[in-house]
């Protein structure tokens, strides 16, 4: 390759590719899932990628790629107060309601 | 809220009592971060390096249908390894790094890639009794108290059934052909069936780490049992195969109910492990190569990803 004219990247040529998170729609029907993550220059590489490295056994039906650092997550712990508001409603769950047994369709 | 170093440690040993899974955000103790860290690169590692003795058969397979189920297993070598590594990099390490410590010798792989494939009846060998034995191994590591690295272990699972099954299959068809095909099975038996009891590791009293990684649901069974029970699982199928394993201590124990087998040559596995085996130089400067000379592709693909 000829040496490129073009003016130099400010930053030092970089080996890495960015990562990428990888979600698998296994039929349709269904939600994506996520399965993993892979390395790519951009995101029809990954895409690529994901197709060779994840659906090798017809996997899935659709793929999602998505830059890793893209994803703000809480923290996963079930026992984080973020997850506690909905920790002591109760009420949400139909199972919190009494209902005599001869009411029907209920 | 802030918690203490005491509650993080408790949370955490309260997750793993209870069989729960470590995901990658959680707090978890430095030792079990570099345990996992360490395991799962030397898996990635392995499954990377077992790509090359297999991969000298491509080109000479007998038939294009041989060819297309090697080349199948060797692709899905390949995809086990990334697997492996996006597990690893879970835990906060680098790909380019993992690559890096692979091919200066800081971390290691399977001793078992370091023996040559002199013969077509390895790649059937390969199949039935390494990749066999790395099902033993690895199905009970599909319940590890890491989450990342659990999940990964069930896909490779269902994808090593293929790799055992192909095996086995090549070599009960060359058992079926000539003199020198049957010959050539056993020769390569001979060759590998010691080197696939190795790759258990050392006997249970010399591996000073496995009561720690049992406790904390790294691994599930001890070095020890799990070579007992791929031998047991395995000596059946020597029979059926028609083929003699080398080793003359071995016969079924009604006492114990299970095969008595003689001692493996941990010296040699050590010397392996140490880079004296025959092929370790071959294998890193194999991989070394092969990283060289992508160096170029990875450059390009990161500057049309610039300018696009």
């Amino acid at each position: 390759m000829p040496p490129s004219t073009e003016q130099p990247s400010t930053e030092p040529p970089s080996t890495g590719w960015p990562l990428f998170e990888v979600f698998l729609r296994g039929k349709r029907g269904l939600n994506h899932v996520h399965v993993g993550s892979l390395h790519a220059a951009d995101p029809e590489m990954a895409l690529r990628h994901a197709r060779d490295l994840y659906t090798r056994r017809n996997e899935a039906v659709s793929i999602w790629v998505v830059p890793a650092d893209a994803i703000t997550a809480s923290s996963p712990d079930e026992k984080d107060p973020f997850f506690a508001p909905s920790g002591d409603k109760v009420y949400r769950h139909p199972t919190f309601y009494q209902i005599p047994e001869d009411v029907p369709h209920i | 809220m802030e918690l203490s170093e005491t509650q993080l440690s408790e949370h955490f040993e309260a997750t793993i009592a209870r069989q729960g899974r470590i995901e990658p955000r959680d707090w978890m103790p430095d030792g079990y971060r570099k345990t996992m860290i360490r395991q799962i690169a030397q898996h990635a590692h392995s499954e990377i390096i077992g790509m090359q003795p297999e991969g000298n058969w491509i080109t000479r397979a007998p038939s294009l249908r041989r060819k297309a189920i090697l080349l199948a297993k060797v692709q899905d070598e390949a995809g086990h390894g990334m697997y492996l590594y996006a597990a690893a990099e879970t835990l906060g390490t680098d790909r380019a790094d993992l690559t890096e410590r692979l091919i200066d010798g800081r971390q290691k792989y399977s001793s078992i890639f370091n023996y040559p494939t002199l013969s077509y009846a390895d790649v059937g060998v390969i199949g039935w009794l390494v990749d066999g034995a790395a099902i033993c191994n690895q199905v009970p590591l599909c319940r590890s108290s890491y989450g990342p690295y659990a999940r990964a272990m069930v896909r490779i699972c269902k994808e090593e059934s293929f790799h055992q099954r192909q095996g086995y299959e090549l070599l009960l068809t060359m058992m079926r052909g000539s003199d020198a095909q049957k010959a050539m099975v056993q020769e390569s038996v001979n060759r590998f069936w010691w080197p696939s009891l190795m790759m258990f590791g050392p006997p249970d009293a010399q591996s000073p780490n496995t009561e720690r990684s049992m406790a904390w649901g790294i691994k599930r069974h001890t070095n020890d049992d799990l070579r007992q029970r791929f031998v047991d699982m395995t000596v059946p199928q020597a029979d059926r195969l028609g083929v003699t394993l080398p080793d003359d201590k071995l016969r079924w124990n009604e006492a114990r109910g299970h095969y008595d087998f003689g001692e493996v040559d941990w010296a040699e596995f050590k010397a392996v492990v140490g880079g004296a085996g025959p092929c370790n130089a071959d294998r890193i400067a194999r991989r070394q190569a092969a990283h060289d000379a992508g160096s170029w592709v990875r450059e390009a693909a990161m500057a049309h990803a610039a300018k696009h």
